[in-house]
């Protein structure tokens, strides 16, 4: 960090704590940037002379004379059409050892959209697994989280998504993401040819855990920056957010607040949706779409991060192994998407609507008659029938190895309706049932 | 002269400024940031030190900063224009402001100040009036909008003038009033209120009576809300809250409607902007937007105007209702607003009551749902604030405080349900939890007895209790087996499925069933009633499952279909046929 002349520095710390550590000081403005021996820090707390930093990379080895020089701004990026194709850390430097970017400076975490002033998201995003683009399909503008263990491959699926989905843009935040994954991410991009279209910004497990604290609103400013001057469509992989808001707690429980549920600050609800509402659709037709993965500890969606996320998002998708046919689905019961309705038979074919809640209905069904099974009940006729749909749904349609467009994805359901059942059975507007019912020669 | 003071501490939104005269407990100041005025409010006071939440991001707010003091708590202004408009928490005009972000310190006026209305006069010179009494009527997009003695004013005042009919703007004195002492008063068509106080200008506040149509079925049919009363939705993410919310809003029967959307999603108001311009009151067949205030204040917006937004809203409502008019107000969702009052105690190191929230929830969550109903006002008319909150329990857990202390209060629960969400059995409200208050009220009985049919009330009775035992029968069914339990039993099992699909849900996205009108939902409930009232004749359970299908079925493509259209009348001959066939005579 270099040092402007006549920069005040002071070299007296008060207190140090794991995350922060607190000196005497005046001027000093709220959420301003500081550099502590070196480290980057920011502004939490002011009483009267007394400011207490948050040292991001953690206070290990910090002194009690170290040097501290406030930079009078908050933390920033320099945005530009540079950042394509390039791999930063939390603090936008690059890692990847190539030149910094030239750019305009713009403070990250910066005002929200006026309400007034967003479009009504109405731009399908086709991904071509039917567990999605059927059942769940997803809009331009929208936020939505895989909920998933540690375990599945939902990093896999993301970036799959990311390469399909026609998007100018992909942004990725990388938070405590192990050295793995982060090399997965660059080799699966790089060997499509998408790199000059990806800006990463990465945290990895190696790094200190309080800097993921910035990664998020780094890659919502390059998202924006995008959107708004370039109106690209920007699609922004956020993995993984509980790693963000573990690094809040550690923050907040340094700073003595109060806990609530699980440990987790009272605002954890304000603070991820200050990061998913920079999802939007601009009125002059870019958009940032955010994709996010949210880890969960033994499928516990009540626990507070999957929880809040759950009413900050719009839907969420949850992928399961599906023992009967041996594959990873999109689980239909779970997932949702909340958008779907703005392009689902509007933007795609009229029965989409109507065959997405059947096929699911049906599969309910499956699920009743499965537990009848398991509890040595025997199964009526129809009972039989929905459990060959299921497998036949599974593999066909909710696997996420299917590549399909949507028209395909209804054909292949009715096709499946008719195979198993009667119209009254399947239960959707008779219009639709003359329309497209297939009678199996 | 007004107080100033000096910023001495900053914690978030939460500032410490030394003061150099009087403070009272909420008062507005505005903090200047780099040349930028900040809205705040006092929220404590020790010694010279006020404690101020201020309403927007403090990002390089430093020590040393000014405050000055307004004298007066928050404010909303009140007069003709508010319908149709976009406003934040603080009733500033979104659609006023430039740029696509919003600005700090961005505060815009929440009229239209050149605009001409078309004024009447009600009161006349001699006329003895006070607070709330009626002066005159503009026409705000066809509502009579009231020119209403400001409700500030105390004691009794003489009408020494009223403006005479013609076009006027909102800053003209429409009447001129002498009070006790002899003092002249001006008054124009606006006037200003605290927000966390209730607008009380009525004779008295009787127990809710009217039936509230909203055209959704498990709500008018099985536990109906009335004009002037008070319920809540809580839910676990994901279970229809806002697509049952924005239901209402669109097809209520109310004159006004106020949606306040209180930290959550902003694509759910764009929806509501991009919507209710084009979509039609089903009636008075004007468009929705005409009769609609939206206050936002989303999740991403600063959270303690999120915790103003909600008392914004009710108090522009009850403005509305002084006025004769049946206002609804939904607020979405009331449990944001309980976090901002949780991270502000917490800021202010409070002691924390369960789940961390403030102490006072329960009579904060009391005092707000009693602001809501149904009032004679003095000159005889009537006017309502019928109020319905969301609430977002956390993790889907209904014994969470913001759910338990609303539950204490309002009158209509309306239990949304994840495993009926699951099932795509929408909406997913549960009908065995949910229940309205008002259905047990005497005065709702009669009234209903009068206006729809005095056997109305037997039968809800009646489908609720079938819907409790089709539930038993499904449970004892899953542990014995369809064939442990006699045929009776599935077929007293399918007439509550058939209640279920038939009348409880209901598609939202479907033009025709989305909405029901009254008539239809009694003409609906009688054919299922009846048809559960009927004895039927079956061998297997197999039978009795196929049977209901079909039937169900049938009943499903008359809702879809126009009412009485003829294509309703072919599937309503349809099912006398089926019906035919299994009837024991």
């Amino acid at each position: 960090m270099a040092t402007k002349a006549f920069q005040k520095i002071y070299t007296k710390i008060t207190q140090i704590t794991k995350a922060t550590c607190s000196l005497k000081a005046t001027g000093v403005g709220y959420d301003e940037l500081a550099s502590v021996d070196g480290k980057l820090a920011q502004v939490v707390k002011i009483i009267g002379d007394e400011v207490t930093l948050q040292v991001f990379s953690g206070t290990e080895g910090i002194r009690t004379n170290a040097e501290v020089v406030f930079m009078g701004k908050a933390p920033s990026l320099k945005v530009g059409d540079q950042l394509a194709g390039r791999f930063f850390n939390a603090y936008g430097e690059p890692i990847d050892g190539g030149p910094i970017p030239e750019g305009r400076e713009v403070e990250i975490g910066g005002p929200s959209v006026n309400p007034v002033r967003r479009k009504q998201p109405s731009e399908l995003i086709a991904t071509g697994i039917a567990g999605i683009d059927l059942n769940n399909t997803l809009v331009t503008g929208q936020k939505i989280p895989f909920f998933a263990d540690p375990d599945q491959p939902f990093n896999q699926v993301m970036a799959m998504v990311a390469l399909r989905a026609k998007s100018d843009k992909i942004i990725l935040g990388g938070m405590g993401m192990t050295n793995d994954d982060y090399l997965f991410f660059k080799n699966t991009f790089s060997n499509a040819g998408a790199l000059d279209r990806i800006v990463s910004f990465i945290n990895t497990t190696e790094d200190p855990s309080v800097e993921r604290i910035l990664i998020p609103d780094m890659a919502l400013s390059a998202a924006e920056y995008f959107a708004v001057e370039k109106n690209e469509k920007v699609l922004v992989l956020l993995t993984d957010m509980t790693n963000y808001a573990d690094a809040l707690a550690i923050v907040s429980n340094r700073m003595d607040q109060i806990p609530s549920k699980d440990s987790m600050p009272g605002s954890l609800y304000s603070d991820l949706a200050k990061i998913y509402e920079k999802a939007v659709q601009f009125p002059a037709g870019g958009s940032i779409t955010i994709i996010a993965v949210t880890t969960l500890s033994g499928g516990d969606i009540t626990h507070a991060v999957p929880d809040n996320t759950g009413y900050i998002t719009e839907g969420q998708l949850y992928l399961r192994r599906d023992s009967d046919v041996g594959k990873v689905i999109v689980d239909p019961f779970r997932s949702l998407s909340r958008l779907k309705q703005l392009v689902t038979g509007k933007k795609t074919r009229e029965d989409h609507p109507q065959v997405m809640n059947a096929a699911v209905r049906l599969y309910a069904d499956a699920a009743n008659a499965k537990t009848k099974l398991e509890n040595g009940f025997d199964l009526t006729d129809y009972d039989n029938r929905t459990l060959s749909f299921a497998k036949d749904y599974s593999s066909k349609l909710l696997a996420i190895d299917v590549n399909l467009d949507t028209t395909e994805m209804l054909d292949v359901a009715w096709g499946l309706f008719a195979k198993y059942f009667s119209p009254e059975e399947v239960n959707i507007k008779q219009g639709l049932v003359d329309k497209y019912w297939k009678i199996e020669s | 002269m007004a107080t100033k003071g000096i910023v001495k501490g900053i914690v978030s939104n939460l500032v410490t400024v030394e003061v150099d005269g009087p403070v009272s407990q909420n008062e507005i100041c505005y903090i200047s940031v780099g040349g930028v005025k900040l809205m705040s409010e006092v929220i404590k006071v020790i010694g010279k030190n006020a404690f101020v939440q201020v309403f927007e991001s403090t990002r390089g707010m430093r020590v040393g900063d000014e405050a000055e003091f307004q004298g007066h708590m928050l404010e909303v202004t009140l007069g003709p224009g508010m319908l149709s408009r976009n406003y934040d928490g603080l009733q500033n005009d979104l659609d006023k402001m430039e740029g696509v972000f919003l600005k700090r310190g961005d505060y815009t006026f929440a009229l239209d100040n050149d605009k001409k209305w078309d004024f009447k006069p009600l009161a006349k010179a001699g006329d003895t009036v006070s607070a709330g009494d009626w002066l005159g009527e503009v026409d705000e997009n066809f509502q009579p909008h009231k020119i209403m003695v400001p409700f500030t004013f105390e004691g009794t005042y003489t009408v020494k003038s009223v403006a005479a009919a013609g076009q006027y703007t909102i800053h003209d004195t429409m009447a001129v009033l002498t009070d006790e002492n002899g003092t002249d008063v001006n008054v124009t068509m606006i006037q200003k209120w605290p927000v966390k106080k209730a607008i009380t200008c009525y004779k008295e506040k009787p127990r809710p009576f009217k039936l509230l149509e909203t055209g959704v079925r498990t709500i008018d049919t099985v536990n109906p809300i009335v004009e002037g009363g008070t319920g809540f939705i809580p839910g676990p993410f994901g279970t229809g809250k806002t697509v049952l919310q924005h239901a209402i809003s669109k097809q209520a029967e109310a004159d006004i409607v106020i949606i306040a959307a209180c930290g959550e999603r902003a694509n759910e108001v764009v929806e509501v902007f991009t919507e209710f311009p084009e979509l039609v009151d089903p009636h008075t067949g004007r468009k929705l937007m005409e009769r609609t205030i939206i206050i936002a204040n989303t999740s991403n917006m600063p959270v303690a105007a999120r915790e103003a937004s909600v008392y914004t809203a009710m108090t522009i409502a009850e403005y509305y209702r002084s006025m004769g008019l049946k206002v609804l107000l939904m607020a979405d969702s009331t449990s944001r607003w309980a976090q901002a009052l949780r991270e502000m105690s917490n800021r202010l190191e409070e002691l924390p009551g369960p789940d961390a929230f403030p102490m006072d929830l329960s009579a904060i969550v009391a005092n707000f749902y009693a602001r809501a109903g149904f009032v004679h006002l003095k000159n005889g008319a009537t006017g309502s604030v019928t109020f319905i909150g969301t609430v977002s329990p956390a993790g889907g857990n209904l014994k969470e405080p913001v759910t338990e202390n609303t539950k204490k209060v309002a009158r209509c629960f309306y239990a949304l349900e994840q495993e009926r969400a699951d099932r795509k059995r929408y909406p997913a409200v549960n009908p065995i939890e949910s229940y309205s208050k008002y259905i047990e009220y005497p005065e709702f009985q009669e009234y209903i007895a009068k206006h729809i049919s005095p056997e109305w009330i037997e039968k809800v009775n009646e489908i609720k209790t079938r819907m409790l035992r089709g539930k038993e029968i499904s449970e004892q069914i899953n542990i014995l087996g369809d064939d442990g339990v006699p045929v009776e039993y599935h077929v007293t099992f399918w007439k509550s499925e058939l209640i279920d699909f038939v009348i409880l849900q209901q598609d939202a996205f479907d033009a025709i069933d989305a909405v029901t009108p009254l008539q239809r939902q009694e003409f609906m409930l009688d054919r299922v009633v009846n048809v559960c009232r009927s004895e039927f004749k079956f061998d297997s359970f197999l039978e009795v499952m196929d049977y209901f299908k079909k039937m169900i079925n049938i009943f499903k493509q008359m809702n879809y279909s126009e009412y009485e259209s003829d294509q309703f009348k072919k599937f309503n001959t349809e099912l006398d046929e089926l019906l035919k066939e299994r009837i024991e005579n």
